[in-house]
């Protein structure tokens, strides 16, 4: 299952162009006591599709919120493009947010908007564009996530693979260069789960975002990246290619792509 | 064993400055964020009818039981002292130098404080307010500093309703009911409430305000560990107001007298 009848690593044979747009080096984040982050050294290629794969609590999300600044390393840096994002000012911090979208587990939409109120919030807020434009570009972007009808409908009268839908246009609606998702799948029927990878692919060919994505869909998620990697223990034990990581030797990768129960990883 | 405790009370002792210093700044970047423009009117207006206009009923109402019970109370004391007449002074003068501005704040952290903290706290907990960063927006200015300006507007003026309310509660029973005489009632209260009074009442609501929308934003603002989180946030965020705007309360009036 796939958007265009063949896996996103067929799309995309060549080396990706240019530096990687994140990179993020030496970082370590200790919270409640314990190391979520150790020593981490990533690099995020860009206008392709990153899968973050690995255990729960092995400090996928804690990675993520470290790349678009919402969360400071304690040791290390957070590039984009080369500047490091916790040597700007709060105010330039800001307007480099700008530059991603993010797609949190829950959809976090505001539960006082309707559906178009959410998509329109970011620009209503961040751009200078008047009524009639936003409510055009609100209408293309829900159009494309399949949910022009529902615009009106308020976050507690849609469904999980809905809500997600509506985050990603409200991630979309300001054409950022780079697109988080964290756990876009988590808790959907195999239905809904593939409707809206197949959505992240399709809006990945059609825009060619930077997107990072962490998911629990192994082994599906080797059809929809370009490039994956495995956390575990807060360090990153593989990256590369779908096909290179699928084939890894290494214990832990192996077991965790083979979901064994046996393996160097024990959970009980 | 004697190192072990100095260490208990070294570690609380560091982890309540560290709480008390987060706050502080908490309150300084609202305070900017309510200054520095560009400001929110529309958020400004829309909270101003939560805190201000929702609070209404249930303010008219504790102030007229008040305004009523004082004056009841009053008369018999007075008629003690054969000074009955006194009555319209000594209700205004405890309205306005005290009940007003501390009851009206008790009520509204009641009403509106405990809602700011649980509103705040649950976009905490589902990730709204992260999500807000991500999109490049500030969530002091965007969530606090509205309802702050709010707060500032609204609650003296409750305040002012509650002391005139409160008044004339206090006229129907020590008039109406007890028999006074409505121009010794209000007659003596002409003479003995001074514009310092008022002023300094309206200083205690305008200090009232600024501290249950600090204590209660913040306490929405990090909420942790999901509803029971909310649940707890929203509880010491209303016990906390209370017992800050009672002590504030003192503190000033030692200082303002």
């Amino acid at each position: 299952m796939n958007c265009r009848g063949r896996s996103c690593d067929e799309c995309f044979v060549g080396e990706p162009e240019g530096a990687p747009i994140l990179r993020l080096v030496a970082v370590d984040k200790v919270l409640d006591g314990k190391k979520v982050l150790d020593n981490i050294d990533l690099d995020i290629p860009r206008n392709r599709i990153t899968a973050i794969i690995g255990l729960s609590g092995a400090g996928k999300s804690v990675l993520l919120k470290h790349m678009i600044g919402l969360l400071k390393p304690d040791r290390g840096q957070v590039l984009l493009d080369g500047v490091d994002l916790f040597r700007l000012s709060r105010k330039e911090l800001y307007e480099t947010r700008r530059r991603f979208g993010m797609l949190f587990q829950s959809g976090a939409l505001f539960d006082s908007l309707d559906v178009f109120g959410n998509v329109a919030f970011p620009l209503r807020e961040k751009t200078t564009l008047g009524e009639a434009q936003i409510r055009e570009r609100v209408h293309v972007i829900l159009r494309k996530v399949g949910l022009e009808a529902s615009g009106a409908k308020f976050p507690d009268e849609l469904s999980g693979g809905m809500v997600r839908r509506v985050a990603l246009a409200r991630a979309m609606v300001m054409d950022p260069e780079i697109i988080l998702f964290d756990e876009p799948t988590t808790g959907l029927d195999p239905i809904i789960r593939n409707s809206i990878l197949n959505l992240i692919c399709r809006t990945f060919h059609d825009h060619e975002f930077t997107m990072v994505m962490i998911s629990h869909d192994i082994p599906d998620i080797f059809h929809w990246c370009h490039h994956v990697v495995v956390v575990h223990g807060g360090k990153v034990i593989e990256a590369g290619a779908p096909k290179d990581v699928r084939n890894s030797v290494n214990p832990f990768v192996r077991q965790l792509v083979q979901g064994d129960i046996e393996g160097p990883i024990q959970l009980m | 064993m004697l190192l072990r405790v100095a260490e208990g009370i070294g570690g609380k002792a560091l982890g309540a400055t560290g709480r008390l210093g987060r706050m502080g700044v908490f309150l300084a970047v609202a305070v900017r964020d309510a200054l520095v423009p560009p400001y929110r009117g529309r958020d400004i207006l829309k909270q101003v009818h939560f805190i201000g206009v929702k609070s209404l009923f249930v303010i008219v109402l504790t102030a007229a039981f008040t305004g009523m019970v004082l004056s009841l109370q009053g008369y018999y004391t007075l008629r003690k002292f054969g000074s009955e007449g006194l009555l319209g002074a000594a209700v205004a003068l405890s309205l306005i130098r005290e009940l007003g501005p501390v009851l009206t704040a008790l009520m509204v952290t009641g009403r509106a404080g405990s809602a700011l903290a649980a509103e705040i706290g649950i976009m905490r907990i589902g990730e709204q307010i992260d999500s807000l960063e991500t999109m490049g927006i500030e969530p002091v200015r965007f969530l606090v500093a509205p309802r702050l300006v709010a707060a500032l507007v609204s609650i003296p003026l409750l305040t002012a309703i509650f002391d005139v309310v409160g008044i004339y509660g206090g006229y129907l029973v020590g008039v109406k009911l007890l028999g006074l005489d409505a121009g010794l009632y209000f007659g003596h209260m002409k003479t003995s409430v001074e514009l310092a009074d008022v002023v300094n009442g309206v200083w205690k609501s305008l200090a009232f305000s600024l501290l249950i929308v600090w204590v209660c934003t913040f306490k929405g603002f990090f909420t942790e560990r999901g509803a029971e989180g909310v649940s707890r946030a929203t509880t010491s965020a209303v016990v906390i107001s209370s017992v800050l705007v009672l002590i504030g309360d003192y503190v000033l009036t030692s200082v303002l007298l």
